[in-house]
């Protein structure tokens, strides 16, 4: 097993799809020669060549609509958002149609293209090059968000949404694209979406989150172990539509509860999670579930004092995670 | 006798006949479902008439048997020549379950049909225009030599995936069609407040290609122009941009009352154009529809509205429960 970083196996990913499957193609801005802007198709180009690695005129829902269209021939197009911020103008493409297709033809057609983008913050990026904007998606039946924390989560579930045959958005962190590093194995495997995944056994609290702040939550629990505080950690990995039985379990496992996201905190993924496990795991409860999120501000700020107020981080985890247990 | 049209174009005395049989059968279809909508049977109706020339027009023109078409839900004349039936019209008019459009789950003239590369809409206008260069891409990357057929609106043409779609086409120069049937009106508004330049066509140039604008009451000549742009497309020479002008006859739905921004005088002037008329007219003069034949086409196409009527109205509506089905693949 190699150990490699996180946008590697992004990239990895896309290679070996397109190797296998001539039908595979990428599509976005400065994905081409360049190898996009923060190299995730880096030498997809060179390899592939200029029709098989699009680079699309600056135009976001051109980019989603183009690629709609395609997939709905029958393609299996692989479109990327440069940043999940500049979304936005696609977002009548992604919600009216992709999300659409299947169930407004009653299944005579599909929309079978993945969407991958840039989230999340913690490098400077200010207010549009830092958002969390996975709960604008995430109550949009016939979408699949798959959020991953690992290059081995990323690599397996990337190839997983390609070959999906429904819409997938597929979330990348961008500070764990250089920061992240694991190991991966060398033969092809895939990942179910829809399953959440335990990243670390325990039996006194748990942690249910996603992306970047996994990696938050299992250095806090290490720290805590030293304090005999065990956590048990749940990466949900696809965040729409979520693995409630995953879910469940966990929470129950312990009783104890915390919940986190970079995300603001109202209306977003923890409170789905959440009410799934007030419905569900009353009588398993011995703390009100805990939720640990960004301000209701509507973005990250520039200045570094405001960031870091802003950010997630393993310290603020680490502090909520022994006020549960404590509790 | 006036002058042969057709014939230079290509298009024998049989398919100039059945180009408006089509029309017609489109028209009657309509006019069938306002009846309906009108006797509280069906909830919602939104008209092809006055457009029906440009649609058939334009449909004609391409490889019904390859060729791919996106229509806007004005569309009836598009789908009804690519294979879409009456009955099919009439199911989703219903919204029963057997319609092929949507199972009932749309609203009427929502189209699609993939057996006939009739690309499933929506409601919000123009993102079917993406999608036409979309599947034109996938056809140029699997080297198949199909166009695909986009149409909308005046008003749509203000709309971004018109100009996102069209330069991403122009660009990768590819075989899509975008035709704009203009027929003066989007809902209330005329294209005055829509446009400041003095055509849609004008605007093709910005997308390197070229645009035309014809006569949308006269089916030979959007025919013409739409074999025009295929061949161009089918040739690796890019998109075409084509705008046929004629006017929308009725409301802009059943839930509409164009007498609050209309004058009727206006729309009696525009009825003089009628392409169900003028067309039929060329075809009488060109001994080509005669009293006979107008006859037995009239009795047919009554039967078969009759008939996908009563089918229709008689079949079953989904199960309720079937709400929950196809969210994604099963």
């Amino acid at each position: 097993m190699a150990v490699i970083s996180y946008i590697q196996a992004v990239t990895q990913a896309l290679k070996e799809e397109m190797q296998r499957d001539e039908k595979v193609f990428v599509l976005g801005e400065d994905v081409g020669k360049r190898g996009g802007v923060f190299r995730a198709t880096d030498g997809l180009y060179d390899e592939f060549g200029e029709d098989r690695v699009l680079d699309t005129p600056l135009a976001e829902s051109a980019i989603a609509g183009v690629g709609i269209g395609a997939a709905m021939y029958g393609m299996r197009p692989v479109a990327e958002m440069q940043f999940a911020d500049f979304i936005m103008p696609a977002v009548n493409q992604i919600i009216s149609e992709a999300a659409k297709i299947r169930y407004r033809s009653n299944n005579d057609w599909s929309a079978p293209i993945t969407i991958r983008a840039p989230y999340g913050g913690g490098v400077h990026g200010a207010l549009y090059h830092s958002q969390s904007v996975e709960a604008v998606f995430a109550n949009q039946p016939g979408l699949k968000i798959v959020m991953p924390s690992t290059p081995y989560d990323v690599k397996g579930l990337l190839k997983a949404s390609i070959r999906d045959n429904d819409p997938v958005l597929f979330f990348e962190h961008k500070r764990a694209y250089r920061l992240i590093k694991g190991e991966v194995p060398d033969e092809d495997y895939t990942l179910p979406i829809g399953k959440a995944d335990v990243k670390r056994e325990g039996s006194d609290i748990t942690v249910i989150t996603y992306g970047l702040c996994v990696h938050f939550a299992l250095q806090a629990a290490e720290k805590l172990a030293e304090e005999g505080i065990d956590a048990h950690i749940l990466d949900l990995r696809t965040v729409y539509p979520l693995d409630k039985e995953g879910i469940i379990e966990a929470a129950s496992k312990t009783g104890k509860v915390l919940l986190v996201t970079e995300d603001n905190k109202e209306g977003g993924i923890i409170s789905e999670v959440s009410a799934i496990i007030s419905e569900n795991c009353l009588f398993d409860l011995d703390a009100p579930v805990k939720r640990l999120a960004g301000p209701d501000v509507p973005s990250m700020p520039y200045a570094p004092t405001m960031e870091k107020y802003f950010m997630m981080n393993p310290d603020k985890v680490e502090k909520a995670m022994r006020d549960l247990a404590e509790f | 006798m006036a002058e042969n049209r057709h014939k230079s174009l290509g298009l024998s005395d049989e398919q100039v006949l059945d180009m408006f049989r089509t029309m017609l059968l489109a028209r009657r279809i309509d006019e069938r479902m306002w009846l309906l909508n009108r006797a509280g049977k069906i909830p919602f109706v939104i008209s092809c008439q006055g457009q029906e020339a440009a649609q058939v027009g334009a449909s004609y023109a391409l490889d019904r048997e390859k060729d791919y078409a996106l229509p806007y839900y004005r569309d009836m004349g598009v789908v009804l020549s690519f294979g879409m039936t009456a009955q099919d019209l009439m199911l989703s008019g219903f919204a029963k379950a057997e319609d092929p459009n949507s199972g009932g789950r749309q609203m009427p003239g929502h189209f699609g049909q993939k057996k006939n590369r009739i690309v499933t809409g929506s409601s919000p206008v123009t993102t079917q225009v993406p999608h036409a260069v979309g599947i034109a891409l996938a056809g140029k990357m699997e080297k198949k030599d199909f166009v695909s057929l986009v149409t909308f609106g005046e008003g749509s043409s203000n709309q971004g995936d018109f100009h996102e779609g069209a330069n991403f086409a122009g660009v990768h120069k590819l075989p899509v069609i975008f035709m704009v049937e203009n027929n003066k009106y989007a809902i209330s508004v005329p294209v005055s407040k829509q446009l400041a330049c003095e055509k849609v066509s004008d605007r093709a140039i910005g997308y390197g290609m070229p645009g035309y604008t014809v006569d949308g009451n006269d089916p030979l000549a959007v025919y013409e122009a739409v074999k025009a742009a295929a061949d161009r497309g089918r040739n690796g020479d890019g998109p075409t941009l084509i705008e046929t002008v004629s006017y929308r006859l009725t409301p802009h739905s059943s839930d509409d009352d164009d007498r609050t921004y209309r004058e009727r005088e206006e729309v009696d002037e525009a009825k003089k154009k009628d392409s169900i008329v003028t067309f039929a007219n060329y075809l009488r003069e060109q001994g080509i529809l005669t009293e006979e034949k107008e006859t037995e086409m009239n009795d047919e196409i009554n039967k078969i509205v009759n008939d996908a009527t009563d089918y229709a109205e008689n079949a079953a509506y989904a199960e309720a429960e079937s709400a929950l089905s196809y969210v994604y693949e099963e």
